[in-house]
């Protein structure tokens, strides 16, 4: 398996997957709920609304009753997933999440668009990069992020059918698919080996993991091994994959579109920390905020492209 | 259950409340004593329920408490109507307790549906079930109870609004209009101003209710069940007194969260019968 064979042949966002993905698992289960907070179309939810109107909540903008209302459909039996953007479906409502959902065992989803800062333009109000931090330290919360289209398609159905409190986390932007669009190996929990090597572990999640990929290429061009993970759920966290990789190359880069704190890089530190300490390095967002631009000069200012995935690798190599 | 039987058991409840209370050295009297005819009301007069506890509540009609923090007078009415022995009542807020500070699904007592405590929550969870309850063609109702400080809370009135727009009429509100809050009372810590007028505004269907006369108690609630289904949620705003049966703790915000102790424990009990045995 090497990483030159593998190509996109479109782009699509992601956001679009889960659109696909929530209309097929609410075909499927006439359990399923979607809600929403005034965002239909930001979330593609309207071709659900469209088939199953008698199985949507608009609650408007007002994300903490959203948040009540899905734990509170959930003692009827119901599966809601709650949509709106990743900063009001995360941050604002965090008690909310905490208390009605996390802690009350409640089977909700929630479902988030526009995570990070390539959502662009609207600027660093809307960009949440804090938001897989302050869902994984939750007790009882699966977190997943998954990297293009069809892995995001895929994650939907998936933490649909599989009992618990979930997060899912996605974005605006138009992205490489490059992962299959069935029968690709997706399985909550179970990390994604997209190339064998023995230099260096490349760990990335999210639209990041395109990312690692290119950087992988090039690095492969220069002679370098490379290992590249696609750590699509964060929690409950791969722990055996990163220990069997890092076995093997003796060093990790993470990269991921969220802060340094609290994200995948500190969740690959702890398990290293514990069991055997071979140097990392992050590509993430040092402690800042984001601001207005494109995605791709917003990935450029913010260290996150894969020339900053290669540079982080060198480093981390010297440091073996 | 007739009136004086619904209120044997609430002179009961009183005195599980200020014992538990009492044992632990903590948690909050006030409020518990004040809902303590609502409580007893709904759980041995008015509501349909299945003491073999299922969490969906399929067929039953459903409690949520919102103002989690008057625990005590949770628990002790679920002992009382059967849900877990009355005995396990002692162990309130002790290690390794089914009966958390605050309710609880975590430790899998019977009769609780959801965690509170952090305030504001319960409408909207109460809206999601009555929602559950529509969709699953269960014409059997949503009931809940928050405080009146807690109106403060701006997912509140998301909750009402909300439950206005959608025509939830299969949720019946309570709320425990004491005007006494942590701080003092509640025109002195942030006013609420007319909440019959606000309610009525928002779109929903306003009863109110002396709280701690079992008769107007049961009275209303009855109105309130037969309004029920009718386009509009409803809200019984209920006039209570914080600390009503025990004298001392009554004309005062002071025993919103404080326990009493030994003397004034003997006090209490003093003013309220053994009715129905204690745990």
């Amino acid at each position: 398996m090497s990483l030159q064979d593998i190509t996109f042949t479109d782009k699509k966002d992601t956001r679009s997957g889960f659109g696909v993905g929530i209309h097929e698992a609410g075909k499927a289960n006439p359990n399923v709920v979607a809600m929403c907070a005034d965002l239909v179309g930001s979330l593609k939810l309207e071709k659900f609304i469209e088939d199953f109107p008698e199985r949507f909540v608009q609650t408007g903008i007002a994300e903490a009753n959203m948040i009540g209302i899905a734990a509170g459909l959930t003692i009827g039996g119901k599966i809601p997933v709650a949509t709106t953007f990743a900063n009001f479906g995360t941050g604002r409502v965090y008690d909310q999440i905490r208390q009605s959902v996390a802690y009350s065992d409640k089977n909700v989803k929630i479902c988030c668009s526009h995570a990070g800062l390539t959502l662009g333009e609207d600027g660093a109000t809307h960009q949440i990069l804090e938001d897989i931090g302050l869902m994984k330290m939750l007790p009882h919360m699966t977190v997943v992020v998954p990297c293009d289209y069809n892995q995001t398609r895929l994650a939907t159905k998936a933490i649909i059918e599989r009992v618990g409190p979930t997060y899912l986390r996605f974005g605006r932007p138009v992205w490489p698919i490059f992962t299959a669009a069935e029968d690709s190996g997706f399985e909550i929990g179970k990390a994604q080996f997209l190339s064998e090597g023995t230099d260096i572990t490349i760990i990335a999640c999210g639209h990041l993991v395109w990312h690692a990929v290119m950087a992988g290429q090039e690095l492969e061009k220069r002679g370098i091994s490379v290992e590249v993970i696609n750590m699509h759920t964060i929690k409950p966290l791969d722990v055996d994959a990163i220990l069997k990789s890092v076995g093997k190359t003796k060093c990790v880069v993470t990269a991921e579109e969220h802060q340094r704190n609290g994200g995948l890089g500190d969740a690959v530190a702890q398990v290293l920390i514990q069991n055997t300490p071979y140097p990392q390095e992050y590509v993430a967002v040092n402690d800042s905020f984001g601001e207005s631009g494109t995605p791709d000069q917003l990935l450029e200012k913010y260290g996150l492209m894969p020339k900053d995935i290669i540079a982080a690798v060198e480093k981390v190599m010297a440091r073996k | 259950m007739q009136i004086a039987e619904l209120n044997k058991t609430a002179t009961q409840v009183r005195r599980d409340i200020v014992r538990m209370v009492h044992q632990c050295k903590s948690g909050h009297p006030g409020g518990s004593l004040g809902c303590a005819d609502f409580l007893t009301a709904l759980y041995f007069e008015i509501m349909h329920v299945n003491t073999d506890f299922k969490m969906d509540g399929i067929g039953e009609d459903l409690f949520f408490l919102s103002n989690g923090h008057i625990s005590p007078l949770f628990y002790s009415v679920l002992a009382r109507r059967g849900f877990f022995e009355v005995k396990e009542l002692g162990t309130f807020r002790h290690i390794n307790s089914r009966l958390q500070g605050h309710p609880t699904t975590h430790e899998g007592l019977p009769g609780i549906r959801i965690a509170s405590g952090s305030l504001g929550q319960g409408i909207s969870v109460a809206i999601g079930a009555a929602l559950a309850k529509k969709l699953n063609g269960d014409d059997k109702l949503v009931y809940a109870l928050t405080g009146d400080g807690e109106l403060q809370e701006g997912q509140i009135w998301e909750a009402a609004i909300f439950a206005a727009a959608k025509k939830v009429d299969n949720l019946i509100v309570t709320v425990d209009w004491n005007n006494a809050q942590i701080d003092g009372s509640t025109q002195q810590v942030c006013d609420l101003g007319d909440l019959h007028a606000k309610f009525k505004a928002f779109g929903w269907e306003v009863l109110e209710m002396k709280g701690n006369v079992m008769e107007d108690v049961v009275f209303t609630l009855t109105q309130a069940q037969l309004k029920a289904k009718q386009g509009k949620p409803i809200v019984i705003l209920m006039h209570t007194e914080m600390g009503f049966g025990v004298d001392f703790m009554m004309g005062t915000h002071k025993w919103h969260g404080s326990a009493p102790n030994d003397a004034q424990l003997e006090s209490a009990l003093s003013q309220l019968e053994e009715t129905l045995g204690d745990y």
